[in-house]
């Protein structure tokens, strides 16, 4: 019988089955950061067993709250730091190198097709955009995958998602995966994997797959996942060039991490985006989304373009594009947050931080920060913030805060108008 | 072993999320301790008070997709802090439910259609929720009201629970 992805890569990757559907699989790297981690270090310690399975294969990052903001954080940052020392984990990424971690690993080349991935974090199922079966856990997941390399998963059923059609102008992934969570619904694919494919997915560049793959989670799937092809290539090619002979060796490498013909799924599902539109969520749950021209009344005070999911290169690009020679709205705040110090330089070098600033947006340094409201951007009480982010819940960058979740084209066209719309890239296509 | 009996907190709404059972504020807290105070801090739930509703409670019932969002075990954490170890709902996010079980705390699913009866017919009133693991056997008593249920439970899912959770269990067997 064929195989999902997510299957080929549980049985490469087993080293017990404890009971009926429980894998035990050996896992390629850990990621950590400072807010899941350290919990984990103080209980190893605690238990006597402050070891590292392997400090080639654990990656660690300071990235929710930087630089720290209180001392709270600056003592979470230290036990992640001491910690790395100790155990001489030579990926630690620290103030002046740190960004966010579903940004930052991907871009040091971490992630390959293939591999078994877990961290602290719900949005690990970005990985999957390279063809790993990549996912969050919880602190007690993360401590064991530390010092054993090992984490146990219920075997996975998959969701087929065939992304038809084309994308019209100024509609991007991020619409595309708010209309496939608006179609599945947040408990859609609760202990599922989603299998994104299809000619959309095929022409989406590596962050565009990341910006999909991110919000998996947000249909409760354990990973999201697209085919390593030769855009997954094209990206890893330097992090792999002394492993194979060329890069035809490397594709037929990644393509044992394709699908069987006659794999099963637990469902297959076709998703045209010829006629998508814009979206917007509304609400508290991300699977309450709206074309923006539905919301357009709505009336924002501060705009955030950043986050795991849409602090890439490519977005700051997009959100210039619209910003370029416009000021915001003189009642809103616009804040920018590249995600890496890489992609900080590159908008740099591009220009791109010179037409934030004349717009009028503050830039901060990479940090998670305000997406879950721990700093550099909460939100007062009744204030309503136009976000790039993954997550709407009630709260969730500032108790009493409304989070409305788009695409960073839509967001740099809010920050102008100073509420909802669309941006002059969307372009209706005739029917 | 923890303890799985008490009396019940009924939480009427589906997919309550990480962020309402603990909210990000609080994630620079390195004790679990110190998260208990602020269980539900901002839940979406007309009615609920939360220095009203928690204290004495030792059982969560709620509705489907309980715990979604954020991986954060602070939310389990926040839970075990007030004494409350068994959750019972319709269904659960998958993170959530697995570090409930690493934890050694236990995360029941229950079909829709028991949960509406439990909703019916006990919430808004004195309820005791009496487990008994073996038997995968709840007790649940409202005044003069007293019925058994039975719930599943893996054979790897009590052995997380037996052995107090994961790194327990991982620690003896690999």
């Amino acid at each position: 019988m064929g195989k999902t992805v997510a299957e080929k890569i549980f049985d490469s990757h087993r080293i017990d089955n404890p009971a009926d559907n429980i894998h035990v699989l050996r896992l390629d790297a850990v990621f950590c950061h400072e807010i899941t981690t350290p919990v984990a270090i103080n209980d190893l310690i605690a238990r006597g067993k402050d070891r590292v399975f392997d400090s080639r294969k654990i990656k660690a990052v300071i990235d929710h709250v930087t630089p720290a903001k209180d001392s709270k954080t600056a003592n979470q940052g230290k036990i992640l730091r001491d910690w790395a020392r100790r155990h001489r984990i030579h990926d630690f990424f620290d103030i002046g190198r740190n960004g966010i971690c579903h940004v930052l690993f991907p871009e040091k080349g971490f992630v390959r097709p293939g591999h078994t991935i877990i961290m602290g974090d719900s949005h690990t199922c970005t990985h999957g955009a390279f063809g790993a079966f990549a996912a969050g856990v919880g602190t007690t997941d993360l401590e064991v995958g530390i010092f054993k390399g090992i984490c146990a998963f219920h075997y996975p059923q998959t969701i087929r998602i065939d992304i038809t059609g084309t994308l019209p102008a100024g509609v991007f992934a991020k619409d595309v995966i708010l209309s496939i969570i608006g179609r599945l619904g947040v408990n859609g694919a609760t202990n599922k994997i989603v299998e994104f494919s299809g000619p959309v997915v095929t022409a989406m560049s590596m962050d565009a797959r990341m910006t999909l793959c991110n919000m998996a989670v947000e249909a409760g799937a354990t990973s999201g996942l697209c085919y390593p092809d030769q855009t997954t290539l094209e990206y890893l090619w330097p992090f792999i060039q002394d492993e194979y002979a060329n890069k035809s060796t490397a594709l037929e490498a990644f393509k044992k991490f394709w699908p069987d013909a006659d794999a099963t799924y637990e469902a297959e599902i076709e998703h045209d985006v010829s006629q998508l539109e814009p979206l917007v969520t509304h609400g508290f749950k991300p699977d309450q989304v709206r074309p923006v021209k539905e919301m357009n009344a709505t009336e924002i005070d501060q705009i955030y373009i950043g986050s795991c999911t849409n602090g890439r290169i490519e977005d700051l690009r997009i959100a210039a594009q619209v910003l370029k020679g416009h000021k915001i709205s003189d009642h809103v705040r616009g804040i920018v947050s590249p995600a890496t110090p890489k992609i900080f330089q590159q908008a740099l070098d591009e220009g791109l931080m010179s037409i934030f600033m004349d717009a009028g947006f503050c830039v901060t340094n990479p940090t998670c920060g305000a997406c879950l409201g721990m700093s550099t951007g909460v939100l007062a009480e009744g204030e309503v913030c136009a976000s790039t982010t993954n997550r709407n819940f009630s709260g969730r960058m500032g108790k009493g805060g409304m989070i409305h979740l788009m695409s960073p084209a839509t967001a740099a066209a809010s920050a102008i108008s100073g509420h909802i719309t669309n941006s002059p890239l969307f372009k209706r296509k005739k029917k | 072993m923890k303890s799985f009996s008490g009396k019940a907190l009924f939480l009427d709404r589906a997919d309550i999320n990480t962020d309402e059972i603990i909210a990000a504020r609080y994630l620079t807290e390195i004790s679990k301790v110190a998260l208990g105070a602020h269980l539900f801090e901002d839940i979406t739930l007309d009615g609920f008070d939360m220095s009203r509703d928690i204290p004495g409670k030792n059982v969560i019932i709620s509705r489907a997709n309980f715990g979604c969002g954020s991986s954060r075990e602070h939310a389990p954490w926040a839970l075990e802090a007030n004494a409350i170890n068994l959750v019972i709902a319709e269904s659960f996010a998958r993170i959530f439910r697995q570090n409930m079980f690493n934890c050694g705390m236990l995360a029941v699913e229950l079909p829709v259609s028991t949960i509406d009866h439990l909703f019916q017919s006990h919430a808004n009133q004195e309820t005791i929720v009496t487990t008994h693991l073996e038997k995968q056997l709840l007790i649940i008593e409202t005044g003069q009201i007293k019925e058994e249920i039975n719930f599943p439970l893996s054979d790897f899912d009590r052995a997380l629970v037996e052995a107090g959770g994961w790194v327990e269990y991982a620690d003896s067997h690999y």
